[in-house]
């Protein structure tokens, strides 16, 4: 708890990295996400809370367009990014994709090499000249995403071939070799033992330092560890949004209060 | 009596038994079916099973063997001289049956077959007028031969029938007799039932048996009357009628190997980029009216096919590109065949690969459009490599397909055994000269002909090391994401 | 930092290769389905003529002093008159009709007019007098189906520069035949004779017909409905609900596979082997076909039969089962029902690829010139018949390019037997599927 206070206090200073008003998201006819407003800060870890089905997941999708995916799907109201319209016509999705990188609930490593794995990104964005700056970014990724000391031996070795927690691990490596501005973790530990889990969440917090991290968790307990803002969906409203401490401490909305106290969910 | 009389005879039997049996229990239990072990049915089903089955057995059995036992003891009746040179016993035995048919036709005629079996010459022309010809004077000791088949034949149809009859009332009997309370007919009837799903499911390993012995056998007989070297390694073909052919396999397998290979560069891609396009990129409604629309292909008849080869893309491509390019005048060509068959196995190819790249799982895609992969480069790179091995299976089977393939190539690839790079000249291939020797005029025991069978067992060998390496690696792909 | 409305070089040559790669897969779907409308289009527009025929329709007068010399009106004094005596006839009254009209023949002879007329017509004529000698002496209306160039002149087969090259007829012959058009006497119909009618030899394309190739095909359905039906259901059912899983039916399992990929004619010549050589069956007879048939189809039910009964939850098993029937009266009461229209659908679909099959059924004998119909059923499952797709192969090989119409309108034949077959499939699917 006394770290999180140091950080509170941190947090006016933080510029907003992500701005969502009045979100709209349609799967078909069913009004999947209602009139939402969100003010995601850089450099911070915002965790997403909620029951099943509230929405939550939909929303993260929405932040690098991957909902685009799904021939149902229709967003309305105005989201943006640095100022930027993110579905502004004129925005390609595979670059926006490229500054706000994903990690799925499922470890999903390709069928590659571990090295294939992490350079994957950077081959098709096109961000090294040579070999050697492509291997220092992976070194860096992988290094970054605590897992260099269990594969630096065997880089050539199949991804699929880790383990639940080191598969994660690599495709957050994955992820942050391109250099991503936001990453997005849609409930990147439901998958994992409790000690992958404590891995995972660690390297989140690290990531902080150089990331606006947006993760989707089912767990309260893993929303109070890692993040420093929390909001609460039910029923695809947006119920409650602050910070951290104060959600899980002194909720104003009932809802909250049901949630987090285990009446709802 | 006849055979089907024999059955129809056997099958009321049958009804009769599932009657007794269904009575019997009930006035064993005295009409309170509380008290029996099993539904009154499951009597009467097990005594019309025990009286029908193993005599139906019999008489299947009896019907194929009869003339194997009856033909072997005819020979013994042959005299070796009899045997004109240059003819075989073979030929000798087709004219012992010819003439025991003959002979019957004339007995139902009404003709005194005694009579005319003592003036060869008298019976060739009552034969002759009755519309059966013979081609050499019967020789005396293929009357005699005749005769006794004859006699043979009627004596097992009597033997046979009452066998069957007396089969047919012990198990009736037997089963009645079984009939009591609690005797547990159900579990009986299911074992009887068991075995017939048993037979049944054999049926499919003794195709295979069957498929394989035949073609081993008159192989083996082709080889001991052609070199199996020769047939091996030597490039020339030319069967000739009077003896003395060239049998080399080479040239076929070549024209086999080339309408296939330019099939397949016809049918890979455009049926991968189909899969491709309609499993990641094309929305749902028209997925739903171009897969079936493609899979029609797959529908048409081979001979269908052949005709199209025949008498539209075969001329075309005679008049519009072979004959202006100086490449060849003959509208059947390698290139016509392969052409048409690569439209025959598009569906193969896309069918296969649909379903194969459909089961990459969608996390694999989101990882990488997530990364800010397009969907090319997602395809390209992630699924593709995935679905490579499954891809690679179907590719096999559609090759195996086109190998395999028949009708196109008869109608299209023209009959002229040849080794040649040109594909706008005519070839042949395997299964085109497997029709053309065993629907010749050739006599059977002939090498001409016989060549067929290993002609057959070699196409069967190939296809099946094919298949069986693409089933394998298909379902071992598919047990990777289950 | 970069801004997101502005694309970088890298992200539009991505783009372009998106496009491009898009591109590819409309354009291999084009061509598939291209390919598939090329084939019906050549096939129906060479085919459809065959539906439609050319008759002359005049006055014939049966002649005793020709037919019948002795004039007792006996069939089997009149059988003495041949096919010859009545097409001679035919062509005198032909020529008879023509001067009624008023029509200038320009100078043709009495043979040039009966060639004119198909051969079988004169063949018909006597059947029909032969079973009715009261006809003798009286002048009855008949229909003469016209010869195969006269035919293939209105289909435009056969232009005036081709007649010029032709021997078997000649441009004059044209020009008249023109004429009687205009004079009501030549008629362009449908042609039912195309369905009924048996093979006719090479000279004779205007009088093939398919009757005793749909006989011979139906006869072959039947048998392989009677036989692959219950035995593959029989096997999916052991293979499915029974059989223990261990090497013995994975091996099978394999086999079946296997069998569903073995070329076609490999099964032309086990029949060839086993039921012509070693059975002792007659060549070109429906019940050999039928039986080759039967095991080439047996695999391609099995797959999809055991692929129905798999997708019944084993709920339903586990329900019945707990009541206390037994496994095999779980599986006939229950499971089967439930699975069969997915057992139907393969059954319909295997049958409709093996009417079409046609490689195997060269092997057993089938390629025979067959005239005469079979009888019936079962006797007639014995005698020699032809089948459709082998009809349509026996007409391309044959020089009159009168034949090439004929295979093609069988194919349309063949084609609408298999749209009914599939659409009967496709009606079964979307009516009784049931998705757990």
């Amino acid at each position: 708890m006394m770290k999180d206070l140091r950080l509170e206090s941190r947090l006016d200073t933080l510029t907003n990295k992500i701005e969502a008003r009045k979100v709209q998201v349609y799967y078909g006819t069913n009004h999947a996400l209602k009139d939402v407003d969100v003010n995601i800060l850089d450099k911070t870890v915002t965790a997403f809370i909620g029951p099943s089905g509230c929405g939550k997941s939909t929303f993260l999708r929405c932040l690098n367009r991957m909902n685009d995916t799904i021939p149902a799907c229709r967003v309305e109201g105005l989201l943006t990014m640095d100022g930027e319209d993110i579905y502004d016509p004129r925005v390609d999705p595979v670059q926006l994709r490229a500054k706000v990188g994903m990690v799925f609930q499922k470890p999903n490593p390709f069928p590659k090499s571990i090295y294939d794995n992490v350079a994957y990104g950077p081959k098709i964005h096109g961000l090294t000249r040579n070999k050697a700056e492509l291997d220092e970014i992976v070194e860096k990724s992988i290094r970054k995403a605590a897992l260099w000391n269990e594969v630096k031996d065997r880089l050539h070795a199949p991804g699929t071939g880790l383990s639940g927690g080191q598969q994660q691990r690599l495709c957050i490596a994955r992820a942050i070799a391109t250099s991503p501005e936001v990453l997005l973790m849609d409930e990147p530990c439901s998958a994992l033992d409790p000690i992958a889990t404590a891995q995972v969440e660690e390297l989140i917090d690290e990531l902080r330092a150089q990331f606006s991290v947006v993760i989707v968790t089912h767990s309260m307990q893993q929303a109070a560890r890692v993040s420093q803002r929390t909001a609460f969906f039910h029923l695809g409203n947006l119920v409650e949004y602050g910070e951290t401490g104060q959600i899980f401490t002194n909720p104003s909305d009932p809802r909250t209060e049901s949630y987090i106290t285990g009446r709802i969910g | 009596m006849s055979v089907g009389l024999l059955c129809l005879i056997l099958i009321a039997l049958a009804a009769t038994g599932y009657v007794m049996g269904r009575r019997r229990a009930l006035s064993s239990a005295a009409g309170d079916i509380r008290i029996l072990h099993s539904l009154p049915s499951f009597y009467g089903r097990i005594t019309a099973l025990m009286a029908g089955v193993p005599a139906f057995l019999l008489v299947a059995v009896w019907v194929v063997a009869q003339p194997i036992y009856i033909e072997h003891r005819a020979f013994a009746l042959i005299d070796p001289a009899d045997i004109p040179e240059g003819s075989s016993p073979q030929l000798v035995i087709a004219d012992v049956h010819r003439l025991a048919d003959g002979l019957d036709m004339l007995a139902a005629a009404g003709s005194d077959t005694a009579a005319l079996v003592r003036d060869p010459v008298a019976l060739k022309a009552a034969l002759n007028g009755a519309g059966v010809a013979l081609g050499n004077d019967p020789k005396p000791s293929t009357i005699v031969a005749a005769e006794a088949t004859r006699a043979m034949a009627t004596r097992a149809r009597l033997v046979l029938t009452g066998l069957a009859l007396v089969l047919a009332g012990v198990g009736m009997f037997v089963a009645l007799r079984r009939i009591k309370p609690e005797y547990r007919a159900r579990n009986a009837t299911e074992s009887f039932a068991m075995w017939l799903l048993v037979g049944s499911s054999l049926i499919a390993v003794l195709t295979t048996v069957g498929i394989v012995a035949s073609l081993l056998s008159e192989t083996v007989h082709f080889f001991e009357l052609y070199p199996a070297w020769d047939f091996f390694f030597s490039t020339v073909w030319s069967p000739k009628f009077g003896g003395g052919s060239s049998l080399g396999i080479w040239p076929l397998v070549w024209g086999t190997l080339y309408v296939s290979a330019i099939s397949l560069v016809v049918a890979v891609p455009i049926g991968l980029m189909s899969a491709i396009y309609l499993a990641e990129y094309a929305s749902r409604r028209t997925r739903s009216w171009v897969k079936p629309a493609i899979e029609i292909l797959a529908g048409i008849p081979t001979i269908v096919y052949g005709l199209f080869a025949l008498i539209t893309v075969g001329p075309l491509l005679r008049d519009w590109i072979a004959q202006p390019m100086g490449w060849g005048n003959s509208s059947s060509s390698v290139m016509t065949a392969g052409l048409v068959m690569g439209i025959m196995v598009i569906p193969f190819v896309s069918s296969l690969s649909d379903d194969i790249i459909n089961a990459v799982p969608q996390s694999l895609r989101d990882g990488s459009l997530g990364l800010g992969a397009t969907p090319s480069e997602t395809v390209r790179q992630v699924v593709l490599p995935a679905a490579l091995p499954g891809i690679v299976g179907a590719i096999l089977l559609a090759a195996s397909r086109a190998i395999g393939e028949t009708m196109i190539v008869v109608m299209g690839a023209g009959a002229a055994a040849k080794l040649s790079l040109n594909p706008f000249e005519a070839m042949t291939t395997v299964t085109v000269k497997i029709v053309s020797q065993l629907t010749g005029d050739t006599e059977f025991n002939s090498p001409e002909t016989l060549v067929a069978f290993a002609l057959g067992l070699t196409l069967f060998t190939f296809t099946l090391c094919l298949n069986i390496l693409a089933l394998v690696i298909v379902r071992k792909y598919r047990e990777q994401y289950e | 930092m970069s801004s997101l409305f502005t694309q970088d070089k890298k992200t539009t040559a991505r783009n372009a290769a998106e496009k491009r790669f898009r591109a590819y897969g409309v354009v291999a779907i084009t061509l598939a389905l291209l390919a598939l409308v090329w084939l019906l289009i050549s096939i129906f527009g060479a085919g459809l003529p065959a539906f439609r025929q050319t008759f002359l329709t005049f006055p014939v007068t049966l002649d005793v002093a020709v037919l019948d010399k002795q004039g007792h009106a006996l069939p089997a004094e009149m059988a003495k008159v041949t096919t010859i005596g009545y097409g001679k006839v035919l062509a005198s009254s032909l020529a008879a009709e023509i001067a009624a009209q008023g029509i200038d023949t320009g100078g043709m002879t009495a043979k040039d007019l009966a060639d004119m007329i198909s051969e079988e017509s004169a063949a018909t004529l006597r059947n029909k007098v032969l079973g009715n000698p009261a006809l003798l002496g009286q002048t009855i209306s008949f229909t003469a189906l016209a010869n195969g160039r006269i035919d293939g002149f209105f289909k435009g087969r056969v232009t005036m520069e081709s007649a010029k090259l032709d021997k078997n007829t000649s441009p004059e012959k044209l020009v008249l035949a023109g004429k009687l058009r205009d004079a009501g006497i030549l008629s362009i119909r449908f042609n039912t004779g195309f369905l009924t009618m048996p093979d006719a030899s090479d000279k004779r394309p205007e009088a093939a017909g398919l009757g005793v190739a749909i006989i011979g095909s139906l006869y072959m359905m039947f048998v392989v409905l009677v036989l692959a039906l219950p035995i593959g259901v029989a096997a999916s059912v052991y293979l499915e609900e029974f059989a223990p899983k261990n090497r013995w039916t994975d091996l099978i399992e394999v086999n079946i596979a296997n069998l569903a990929a073995v070329p076609s004619i490999v099964y032309g010549i086990l029949g060839l082997a086993i039921f012509i050589n070693f059975a002792g069956l007659p060549q070109s007879a429906p019940i050999v076909g039928g039986l080759v048939l039967t095991l080439m189809t047996l695999p391609r039910i099995i797959i999809p039969t055991r692929a129905a009964l798999k997708a019944v939850p084993p709920s339903i098993r586990d329900a019945a089962l707990g009541i206390g029937a037994s496994k095999l009266q779980t599986v006939t009461h229950h499971v089967l029902p439930l699975a069969m229209p997915g057992i139907l659908t393969g059954t319909i679909i295997g049958l409709a690829q093996a009417l079409g099959e046609t490689a195997p059924l060269l092997l057993i004998g089938m390629v025979a010139f067959v005239r005469d119909f079979p009888g019936a059923p079962p006797s007639g499952l014995f005698d020699p018949a032809s089948a459709l797709p082998v009809q349509i192969y026996n007409w391309t090989q044959r020089s009159d390019p009168g034949f090439v119409e004929r295979a093609s309108g069988a194919i349309i034949v063949l084609l609408v037997f298999l749209i009914a077959m599939n659409t009967v499939a496709i009606i079964l699917r979307r009516k009784y599927e049931r998705r757990w």
